[in-house]
């Protein structure tokens, strides 16, 4: 009977987990790690990027993004969307061929693989034969053509990959068709492009790599007329009346051809060097738009002067008398060009480069030809990210005085909206305003709209300005002076030097009520900031903590401590610093805390923890957390990487010497230098095979960094009797120390005037000695207790002050709960002791259940070092749920990670990336977009439906999920008479696809 | 023998003077009372002072109530030096003779002058004692046991290291390897972890249970297969004061032989260790605890006693900010035996004081020294200082 109620409780607590838990990677924030190709869709409006492990990514209009992995862990080479039709091809580096559609399921469009196609040439033929260099998406919208290393050209039909091997272009048909003088006996070697005539899709040009091209006719299956070009070609282009082919070549020039009339072989125009008399570098892609009135735009990739300019990555556009040469930080992946005009065939309006850090888009239609900022695809990591903080439900006011500051700091963008608009956006409005944080290595502090799918910057904090720092302001003014040629322009954000890695911010806490901010870095600086709508001009005064207290037998091996500016600096209208204390040594900030309502801020490192006032300015208390015994925890940042690294260096080194000295006496001895590499390869084995083993030995007291201050926590509870509640301070260190100060803070109205201080109230010493992440007190009811404000502003409810109250320490070994005033153990939960596994991070989240609007519960999010994410129950600390999430050798994934408090979190997929996760039911923010073909068909141009038609083709789309499939089975089915009939036809095909 | 007797030169508080007989012979001799220093160096000390550097020796003293007391290690040579008023007496015996019948738990019954008098007048009075001296229990302090012998397959062995914070390091190591199993599907190779090295002097050499390659298949009862090098070393070191590990021996001829349903005979080596470990202590009581708990779970220790063991572990020091600016205890339970035996430390004491105005003035850097001078380890590397 007992044991039947019980069980009917836990399936009772079962079904209510599931009422609130729930994991889910929801999306990728960022830039997406190591592009590779990409492409576009002007009919459907979205990009395609691809990368170098495999993934592939639809972007279209804010909001409306899409992702798929090739199974294949190969790099994407190639992107291209069939002409009006929702699929896209990708061809991978290991020569395979992948089909992908946007289906429609329950009103949401999903990334879809729908087939793979490898080539498959003749039996006994070499590999290059079929290895696809080339690929036409025929705007037929079913015919893909591939050209390959070997010559040919096949011809595939889509979506369903049937090759149609009589219509293949071998590289016999071609060399028999052109006259045998150009020809010769020299190969033409591979196929470099492929282009479609733009006013006769019955016509396609092949650029073979030696330089010769030859305009095919698809119907006759013969060549019409063959372009001489004698340089390596690089790129192709066929102008839009169709009269004329643009070809670029390696020796950085480019050609104009006439391809009218009926002459088979064509004539050369004109040829160019742009950046000409000394050698250059290829121009890797050449594109030549009308413009309705007055003289084309030309687009080029690359052909720099290989001297002077070779490392540039540089785009050159030139319209008529303007020739600017886009000067990027990192290299030129691709790039296209966004059109004007109902079908996309009007003004160009936006260029779209895709470099390998981030996606510039310039605004080809104001004057200047300024960047358009970007709604997503912004790279996090223009100064890489050292740590990050996430603020949820920001109040109004605040959040619009942040917009309006970063307002002021985007002047240089654009007006123009986002060019890219396909697709709808059907995700809900966000509940509420959630602020992501990122604190950068160059001393800048980053706020991002993380409210939604896409991660919009709202505006950019830096504090170099408040130091000394070796950079020359002047320095970022790369404008080219007048009449330097090339005329470089600098774009793109993605700049990862830093000045002084000094700067580096490495902790971050914002209150959202009071809009006060404090930051801190590398150098052991705390600034305290405040919102101010105004610039304001003013002296940063400094408070040095000295955190050793006296302690002696010290010395201080790391950086120096930043010099502050004595001057006053203008600071722009935004964040504003007021208040700075510096650490003494100058370690890294290893933890902080901000209490907007007292007007304190504590910080600590490895060496010890203070407490700052920061309305009176001067340092409340200050205490040392040293180890006399713990010398390496003087030695600086990174003394023990670098010990690895010595070693490994201090060997090569040593061999190095031997061979020098070797070749000192013995010039030829060969057998001695032989010697000397065996050694070396013995050593280098040695280090490989020496195997990795692992002590078991408790940690003691004399263990390092014991006394690393890992985090810290203002709470108002009952410190030191049950009748009185008081301000407390608590800080928790790596040696597994809790130290708890009893604060006292004058009246409000004597706040200015008489000092705070702080008595040391109790000392917990954790047995296990496992560093302490975090300390949480629980109120009466067993709930967190609210931060700062948020009960003066009515957001959270009072905590309960007639219970006890409980002390929550997580350290990276277990969960403990401890009584308060008197400290003993309650309850407690054992992580590592059970799995094995360690607290990297912990958050403190509530859980709203699917079911009900009103019911939730707290809970504490950790990440552990195996990368599970584990939910435990509070005040209960009971596991409740436990998701794998990270890859436990993906450390500086781990390392990132962030918590919101309504159970969500961010992590580092790579440094320019982040994944967002949740593990709440009820809150999900996830990308829900749909896309439709457009009714066009391809051979006639009507206008794309308006957005009222939206309906109309939401209907359409939610019938066709099944229709797909079934014509891409119409499709493999159709014999070859008919299929010959819907390519003479192409409007035909285009119908059945595109219904 | 009075020309050896030697005049303490030092007559301060800080001095303990050492009165010494051994058979007939007195020494006299002073120690610092704030550096005891340890046991051994004391007894060599003796041994040096009494010119009998090979005999093996029970040390005892009387204290203030007159009862013989033995001084065998640390802990209670601490003790005897710290209640020496000033004079502490020491009364030697070769362990070979040793009367251990006249050391008394129960002595505060007896009359003063009965201990002594059975000490002094009675050197050789109990020749009917078995020539087999096993030294006193209170010497023992279990350091390993061989445990669940009658659960576990022959070819495995769960040892238990009792790390008691001693000094003495756990010292060994642990590595990757690959071991063969048998599987329906025929032999395999599966990863698994091993041990490595093992550190001399370290608490798990000196146990004799635990060898280099022995596979290590559980950690306190969790199955270690899955689980990474750096788990499982985590696993190890969050349990490190009561761990548990089930090895599978490199050795499998030292293997305790069952025979019948008994406990532990032993053979080998090894099997000695575990025979001192089961049959003197009653630490673990297999036969009959464990009978019927299935295989997986460690059931022959009281689980009471690891969990009062943690429970006692946190050290929670309340400083009352305002009238008791000592930091004091908060409760018996939560303070490990040992350190309130050091407050007395005249050094200490003037530390604390020193605190005591640090707190009050608001200036809070030296809380953690007088801490750490609870935990007493900084002070046992003072030397010795002996004055003659």
């Amino acid at each position: 009977m007992k044991r039947f109620r019980r069980h009917g409780q836990e399936s009772q607590r079962e079904r209510i987990k599931q009422e609130l838990y729930g994991f889910n990677k929801t999306v990728e924030h960022g830039f997406p790690h190591q592009p590779s190709a990409l492409g576009f869709s002007p009919s459907l409006q979205l990009l395609a990027i691809g990368t170098r492990s495999g993934a592939i990514k639809l972007y279209g209009g804010p909001g409306v993004e899409f992702m798929g992995l090739h199974d294949e862990n190969a790099a994407v080479t190639q992107v291209h969307f069939l002409p009006h039709q929702v699929e896209l091809v990708t061809l991978l580096d290991d020569n395979s061929l992948h089909m992908w559609t946007l289906r429609a399921h329950h009103g949401v469009s999903e990334l879809l693989e729908i087939g793979r196609f490898t080539l498959s040439g003749p039996p006994g033929a070499p590999p290059s034969v079929t290895h696809v260099t080339a690929v036409l998406a025929h705007s037929s919208g079913d015919l893909l053509l591939l050209g390959t290393e070997g010559g040919h050209v096949f011809v595939v039909k889509v979506p369903g990959f049937r090759e149609l091997e009589e219509r293949n272009i071998s590289l016999e048909k071609v060399t028999n068709s052109v006259p045998e003088d150009y020809g010769g006996r020299r190969s033409l070697e591979h196929v470099e492009s492929l282009q479609e005539n733009p006013v006769n899709p019955r016509q396609v040009l092949i650029g073979y790599g030696r330089g010769l091209m030859v305009i095919w006719d698809l119907d006759s299956q013969s060549a019409v007329k063959h372009i001489p070009a004698t340089q390596q070609l690089e790129s192709v282009w066929w102008t839009e009346d169709g009269g004329h082919v643009l070809s670029s070549h390696s020796d950085g020039s480019y050609c104009r051809w006439k391809v009218a009339g009926d002459d088979p072989q064509s004539e050369q125009e004109k040829s160019e060097v742009p950046y000409g008399h000394f050698p250059c570098k290829a121009i890797s892609k050449i594109i030549q738009l009308p413009t309705e009135q007055g003289p084309p735009f030309l687009f080029l990739s690359g052909g720099m002067p290989r001297a002077s300019y070779g490392d540039r990555h540089c785009i050159s556009v030139i319209h008529s008398k303007t020739h600017v040469a886009l000067d990027f930080t990192s290299r030129i992946i691709d790039f296209f060009v966004i059109r004007d005009g109902p079908d996309h065939t009007g003004e160009p309006s936006a260029l779209v480069v895709l470099v390998e850090e981030e996606l510039v888009v310039i605004d080809l239609q104001t004057e200047g030809w300024p960047v358009i900022q970007t709604p997503y695809l912004v790279p996090l990591h223009c100064s890489a990210i050292t740590c990050s903080h996430h603020v949820s439900a920001i109040p109004l006011k605040l959040w619009e005085r942040v917009l309006s500051a970063g307002a002021l700091q985007n002047t240089h963008y654009s007006k123009k909206p986002w060019p890219m608009t396909g697709g709808q956006n059907l995700a809900p409005d966000p509940p509420q305003r959630d602020l992501l944080l990122t604190g950068h290595e160059d001393g800048t502090v980053r706020f991002w709209d993380a409210s939604g799918v896409c991660l919009y910057p709202m505006y950019k904090l830096s504090t170099a300005g408040v130091f000394l720092t070796d950079s020359d302001p002047n320095d970022n003014l790369n404008q080219g002076t007048e009449g330097e040629w090339p005329p470089f322009r600098k774009v793109g954000c993605f700049d990862p030097y830093s000045d002084d890695p000094r700067l580096g911010i490495q902790k971050i806490h914002l209150c959202k009520y009071s809009g006060y901010l404090t930051v801190a870095g590398t150098a052991g600086q705390i600034l305290v900031l405040e919102l101010n709508d105004e610039a304001a001009e003013q002296t940063v005064e400094a408070t040095v903590a000295d955190l050793l207290q006296g302690q002696e037998g010290f010395r201080w091996k790391g950086h120096t401590r930043l010099e502050v500016r004595e001057e006053p600096v203008t600071f722009p209208p935004g964040f504003q610093p007021f208040a700075l204390v510096q650490c003494q040594p100058p370690a890294v900030v290893t933890a902080l805390t901000l209490h907007s309502e007292w007007k304190l801020v504590t910080f600590g490192t490895s060496h010890g923890f203070g407490l700052y006032d920061y309305q009176q300015k001067n340092n409340v208390l200050v205490r040392c957390t040293l180890n006399p015994s713990d010398q390496l925890a003087m030695e600086g940042p990174l003394s023990r990487v670098k010990s690895i690294k010595k070693s490994l260096r201090q060997s090569f080194r040593r061999i190095r010497r031997s061979r020098v000295s070797l070749r000192k006496h013995h010039v030829n001895n060969a057998a001695k230098l032989q010697q000397a590499n065996a050694r070396l390869e013995a050593e280098l084995a040695e280090m490989e095979l020496a195997p990795v083993q692992r002590k078991i030995e408790p940690r003691s007291p004399d263990d390092s960094f014991t006394g690393l201050v890992r985090t810290l926590y203002f709470a108002d509870t009952f410190l030191s009797d049950s009748s009185h509640n008081t301000p407390s301070l608590w800080a928790g260190t790596n040696g597994g120390s809790v130290f708890a100060y009893q604060l006292r803070l004058p009246p409000v109205e004597r706040r200015g005037e008489d000092p705070v201080t702080a008595h040391p109230a109790k000392e917990i010493q954790l047995m296990h000695r496992a560093p302490v992440v975090g300390i949480l007190v629980l109120d009466g009811h067993g709930s967190p207790l609210p931060e700062p404000l948020e009960v003066a502003h009515d957001l959270a409810r009072s905590p309960d002050m007639q219970g006890s109250h409980s002390l929550l320490v997580i350290s990276e070994e277990q969960f403990k709960v401890f009584t308060l005033p008197k400290v003993s153990a309650k309850t407690k939960l054992k992580l590592t002791a059970i799995d094995g596994s360690r607290v990297r991070r912990v958050g403190v989240a509530w859980f709203g259940s699917t079911r009900t609007d009103d019911y939730g519960e707290s809970g504490l999010t950790v990440l552990t070092n195996q990368g599970d994410l584990h939910v435990v129950s509070l005040p209960g600390v009971k596991l409740q749920v436990q998701y794998p999430c990270i890859r436990r050798e993906d450390v500086s994934g781990i390392a990132s990670c962030v918590f919101t408090k309504h159970g969500q979190g961010f992590y580092l997929i790579s440094p320019s990336e982040f994944e967002r996760f949740s593990l709440s039911a009820r809150c999900v923010v996830e990308p829900r977009s749909l896309v439709e073909v457009s009714s066009q068909t391809p051979s006639t141009t009507l206008p794309r439906a308006p957005p009222d038609g939206a309906s109309v083709e939401r209907r359409n789309s939610t019938r066709d999920g099944v229709a797909v499939l079934q014509e891409i089975q119409k499709s493999l089915e159709v014999d070859q008479t008919t299929f010959l009939e819907n390519g003479t036809s192409a409007l035909a095909g285009g119908k059945v696809l595109s219904n | 023998m009075n020309k050896n007797h030697r005049v303490p030169s030092n007559r301060t508080l800080g001095a303990v003077e050492v009165k010494s007989k051994f058979g007939a012979e007195f020494r006299r001799f002073s120690l610092d009372r704030s550096k005891p220093g340890r046991f051994d160096e004391f007894y060599r000390l003796l041994q040096h002072m009494h010119r009998i550097p090979n005999v093996d020796l029970l040390v005892g003293y009387a204290d203030v109530h007159g009862d013989l007391l033995p001084i065998n290690n640390d802990d209670n040579y601490r003790k005897a030096i710290s209640v020496a008023d000033p004079v502490l007496r020491l009364f030697l015996q070769r362990k070979e003779e040793a009367d251990y019948s006249a050391f008394g738990l129960d002595s505060l019954t007896r009359p003063k002058k009965t201990v002594l008098a059975a000490m002094l007048l009675r050197p050789d009075a109990n020749r009917k004692k078995p020539l087999v001296i096993i030294s006193l229990p209170r010497d023992f302090r279990p350091v390993s046991s061989i445990i669940d012998v009658d659960i576990l397959p022959e070819t495995h062995r769960r040892v238990r290291l009792y790390k008691h914070g001693q000094e003495k390091p756990l010292g060994f190591y642990i590595r990757d390897g690959s071991s063969v199993r048998v599987t329906p599907q025929g032999l395999e190779k599966v990863p698994g972890i091993f041990i490595s090295r093992m550190v001399p002097g370290g608490l798990a050499e000196s146990t004799g249970l635990l060898a280099v390659n022995d596979e290590v298949l559980e950690v306190n009862g969790i199955e270690v297969q899955g689980k990474s090098l750096d788990q499982v070393t985590d696993m190890m070191i969050a349990n490190s004061h009561n761990l548990i590990v089930t090895v599978k021996p490199a050795n499998q001829r030292n293997n305790i032989v069952r025979s019948g349903g008994g406990g532990g005979a032993a053979s080998g080596s090894s099997g000695h260790s575990s025979d001192s470990g089961t049959s003197f202590y009653g630490y673990s009581s297999p036969g009959t605890a464990v009978a019927t708990t299935p295989a997986h779970i460690i059931q022959n220790f009281h689980p009471e006693e690891l969990e009062s063991d943690e429970d006692d572990e946190d050290l929670v020091i309340e400083v009352d900010g305002e009238a008791m600016p000592i930091p004091r205890t908060s409760s018996a339970s939560c303070t490990i035996p040992f350190i309130p035996r050091y407050v007395p430390h005249l050094d200490l004491r003037t530390t604390n004081g020193a605190l005591a105005s640090h707190n009050r003035s608001g200036s809070l850097g030296t809380l953690s020294t007088a801490d750490r001078g609870l935990e007493g380890r900084s002070l046992e590397e003072e030397g010795t200082v002996i004055t003659l």
